[in-house]
């Protein structure tokens, strides 16, 4: 493993391996790593690239290298009131950086967005070997291409972040969540909609296959207070609404924002136009899954025994995807992380990711990327 | 008017009539303009003081015309500028001598509105207003609202990732597009994103909304809608200076108050715009707020007393909360006629759109005022607090000889001063031709041909919208060469661009 301290050793090791066909694979603190397949590839961790440089909790504006820890970087803006609004999770020892590659979002997502939308700008090193600049550290700008949207959840495809910044929000002073128990499939859906598509602001919405739903409703209290009131009456002939108990509700949240709990060996994760959510799970009787669904139905944790791509094709006729994110090495091997693009698609992006890469570098083949669509689009 | 435009190509202006011809066997009927009347209402966009009438002007209405027009052109080597309604006041859409203008205005359809899902399916040609309008009667709208709503397109949004005065709380369009439907140089047409969220593999379409017509044609786009909250209320609040209401407005965002909107306007705004509308702003104040809040009634009650309170800390002299809809709509109004209200006290104004750093506003603004004074040229200022995006208007006469190149260079100093204090040349209205020439300023070489090199990969002729964004188009197969320090790059005959 290379362990490179600053933006030149980056530079070395990277036009080395352009030079000499090398293949490289960025990581952060490795905690993501059965994502794909590792190939015959080099590991370069950016974990010691680490340190807050700039933080003013008024400007809205965080700048870090990615060898931070997500988990410090959260205590450090908590401490101001503040959070991360894309709502990253990971395990112990994740980095930022690793959380923006990878394009981590939580069940706020739904309303607040993903990483890609937070990210305001980044220095790094593309593939050619050569630093650069894109974005900026202000929270508004559109001067020239939106190159941060590239690199949120590029897995380190077109080059290493050496400095991240993101937009920071305040922390709801409050949060409760509301629940509903006992709805079948169509009912949870129909409830999550009609919240979501409410003006009670309701900030996250999940279903559980134990027939829970949660609603999240957070901000000040008299606002939490005023929209927890008239979320019963939005929802009648939906279901009863409840308060739930914060420990209760926490253990729950965290099963729908990450399918940690989902059972079964093999693990996917199904990003969906939430109306169709109830279809897929559905057509996947047969293979005998798991579930939990986040952002109104629009995110679908599943897990199963079946080492086949059942559950992708079943995602790709309904208009979505499937990425597989735990599998026997067997499965990963055989099956892509990534859901094929169409071949419009992945033509052009492999002509947007050799504009950084031309050489290859990072193009490791880990997560089946060059897989052949056509089974799916044809 | 220091801003050159590419040399016409001369072969191009040679081969017109050819072209004309080949355009209307792919749109046949009115969908052509290529007299020299028809083609004098095109010849400008929002950026007025530019002026270019286009070789010719097409306006396709379907899918497949729009794939036959790019691929022809592309086979030609002719270049085509895109347009959507034209309110760019940046230049994106400046026509060009010996290109092709594509105007998307007949793509005005709404196709699809999604209410469980919350998404809406439009033609690129829809404007911004019209989403909202489809969707209010069932209580929902689209968020991003730029000033030019009335009149924007939805592709220009895509185009020029538009923002508005909800885009701190709300985001840009970048944070309401779902995903699009574009038609590239070779013809191609691609989907990215759709119904769904964060669709894997790489961000295209991220790096599409703020493109500025320069990577492909959007023809559909699909948006999310979102619930209208259930109240708005606003407040305005008038402070003896600029400083004393920008700290108002950092301890507001400190103590975790996010507005739907926070303008400030300085003292000549204001006057003009009282003066304009009669709204009864206060006229005897340094700087005026006008904040926003919105949600349930709750909240607003809430957040409006905070507001105050933060504002009396901070020394202001006047409050007024609106105490219905029709008074929270009258606090707006001087603020949204703030630019034709200056264009009635000077004969002419430019706007400039820089961002800065929300601590750096009372140096800029003293720094803008000693600018002012060099140029001899007077500046009013209407702001974005929220997210520290500046709109200075500089007041000119364009009928005095010089006057308009004394504004630019104004302009091009101010800008320069956002980027010294850490911020950005744009911060909504693009860099067009307007900010080209000042790319430098923010971007080193380097960081240029990088996002050069995601121009080649969509556009390899450079054939969309050249002249804009970039102050120096490098041919593409210069920016695919790489340095190597030792030996030969491998896989030599993979295609690099």
């Amino acid at each position: 493993m290379l362990l490179p301290r600053d933006t030149e050793d980056l530079v070395d090791i990277v036009s080395a391996a352009a030079a000499d066909g090398t293949k490289l694979e960025l990581a952060g603190g490795g905690t993501r790593s059965g994502f794909g397949a590792h190939r015959d590839s080099r590991i370069v961790s950016l974990r010691q690239i680490a340190g807050v440089i700039d933080y003013d909790p008024a400007e809205l504006v965080l700048t870090v290298r990615p060898g931070t820890l997500l988990a410090d970087i959260e205590a450090l803006i908590a401490a101001e009131g503040q959070m991360l609004a894309f709502e990253p999770w990971g395990d112990a020892g994740a980095t930022i950086g690793g959380t923006v590659a990878s394009g981590v979002a939580g069940s706020r997502r739904v309303t607040a967005g993903s990483a890609r939308d937070h990210l305001l700008g980044f220095t790094g090193v593309s593939g050619r070997g050569q630093a650069f600049v894109a974005g900026a550290k202000v929270v508004k700008n559109v001067t020239g291409y939106d190159l941060p949207k590239l690199m949120a959840g590029s897995w380190g495809r077109i080059g290493a972040m050496t400095e991240i910044t993101l937009k920071v929000l305040p922390r709801p002073r409050q949060t409760v969540t509301m629940v509903a128990r006992g709805l079948a499939l169509d009912a949870a859906y129909a409830a999550m909609a009609r919240a979501l598509g409410s003006n009670a602001e309701v900030s996250a919405a999940a279903a559980l296959p134990t027939g829970e739903v949660l609603l999240r409703v957070a901000g000040f209290a008299p606002s939490v207070a005023a929209r927890c009131a008239a979320l019963p009456g939005l929802l009648v002939g939906h279901c009863r609404l409840e308060p739930m108990d914060d420990a209760e509700a926490a253990a729950l949240w965290q099963n729908a924002m990450t399918g940690a709990h989902v059972g079964g060996s093999v693990r996917w994760d199904v990003h969906i136009a939430p109306r169709h959510a109830s279809r897929l799970i559905d057509a996947l009787t047969a293979l005998a899954i798991d579930w939990s669904m986040d952002w109104g139905g629009g995110r679908i944790w599943i897990g199963t025994e079946a080492t086949c791509d059942g559950v992708r094709q079943a995602a790709a006729q309904l208009g979505g995807e499937a990425r597989l994110v735990q599998a026997p090495a067997e499965m990963r091997a055989r099956i892509g992380a990534f859901h094929p693009r169409p071949p419009g698609v992945s033509r052009l992006e492999q002509r947007v990711r050799r504009a950084f890469d031309p050489a290859d570098v990072f193009a490791t083949g880990r997560f089946g990327e060059d897989a052949d669509a056509d089974q799916f689009f044809v | 008017m220091s801003i050159a435009m590419p040399k016409p190509d001369a072969s191009t202006l040679a081969k017109r009539n050819g072209i004309v011809a080949a355009l209307r066997r792919i749109v046949p009927g009115e969908g052509v303009i290529a007299d020299p009347d028809g083609l004098r209402p095109w010849e400008s966009d929002g950026l007025t003081a530019y002026r270019q009438t286009p070789m010719v002007v097409v306006l396709p209405e379907t899918v497949e015309q729009v794939s036959e027009i790019l691929r022809w052109c592309a086979r030609e080597n002719v270049k085509v500028v895109p347009r959507g309604s034209g309110t760019s006041l940046s230049g994106g859409a400046l026509p060009l001598e010996d290109a092709v203008l594509l105007g998307m205005g007949k793509f005005k359809r709404i196709l699809d509105i999604d209410y469980e899902d919350r998404v809406a399916v439009v033609q690129p040609g829809v404007t911004n207003l019209a989403i909202t309008q489809a969707v209010e009667a069932r209580g929902f709208y689209y968020a991003p609202d730029p000033s030019s709503q009335i009149a924007c397109s939805i592709g220009g949004n895509v185009a020029e990732n538009s923002g508005g005065v909800h885009c701190l709380k709300y985001g840009l369009t970048t944070n309401n597009v779902l995903g699009v439907e574009l038609v590239l140089m070779t013809g191609e047409v691609v989907r990215l994103g759709g119904k769904h969220l964060d669709p894997g593999g790489l961000d295209l379409l991220g790096v599409i909304v703020g493109s500025e017509g320069l990577l492909a044609v959007v023809t559909e786009v699909t948006v999310r809608i979102l619930p209208k909250p259930e109240t708005a209320r606003a407040v305005l609040v008038g402070f003896p200076d600029a400083e004393s209401a920008g700290a108002c407005v950092a301890q507001v965002i400190a103590e975790g108050v996010i507005p739907a909107g926070m303008e400030m306007m300085d003292r000549p705004a204001i006057h003009a715009a009282e003066a304009f509308v009669n709204v009864g702003y206060p006229l005897d104040v340094g700087a005026l707020l006008i904040v926003e809040v919105d949600g349930p009634a709750a909240e607003c009650d809430h957040l409006i007393d905070e507001i105050a309170r933060i504002a009396n800390a901070n020394g202001a002299t006047t409050s007024r909360v609106s105490q219905s809809e029709a008074e929270r709509v009258a606090f707006w109004a001087g603020r949204k006629a703030a630019f034709p209200a200056v264009g009635r006290i000077s004969p002419d104004y430019y706007c400039m759109d820089g961002t800065i750093p929300r601590r750096r506003l009372p140096e800029v603004l003293g720094r803008m005022e000693q600018l002012s004074q060099k140029y001899g040229l007077g500046v009013a200022n209407v702001f974005h607090a929220g997210d520290g995006n500046l709109h200075p208007l500089i007041l000119y006469d364009a009928n005095v000889p010089g006057e308009l190149d004394r504004a630019e260079e104004f302009g091009n100093d101010i800008l320069r001063l956002c980027v010294e204090v850490g911020g950005v040349l744009t911060g909504e209205h693009g860099v067009g031709i307007e900010k080209r020439d000042l790319m430098p300023e923010m971007f080193t070489e380097a960081d240029l041909m990088q996002q050069q090199r995601v121009k080649c990969a969509f556009d390899p002729g450079l054939l969309l919208n050249p002249g804009k964004v970039f102050p120096t188009l490098h041919r593409c197969a210069e920016l695919g060469r790489m340095h190597v320090h030792h030996g030969a790059l491998p896989h030599p005959d993979l295609p690099r661009f």
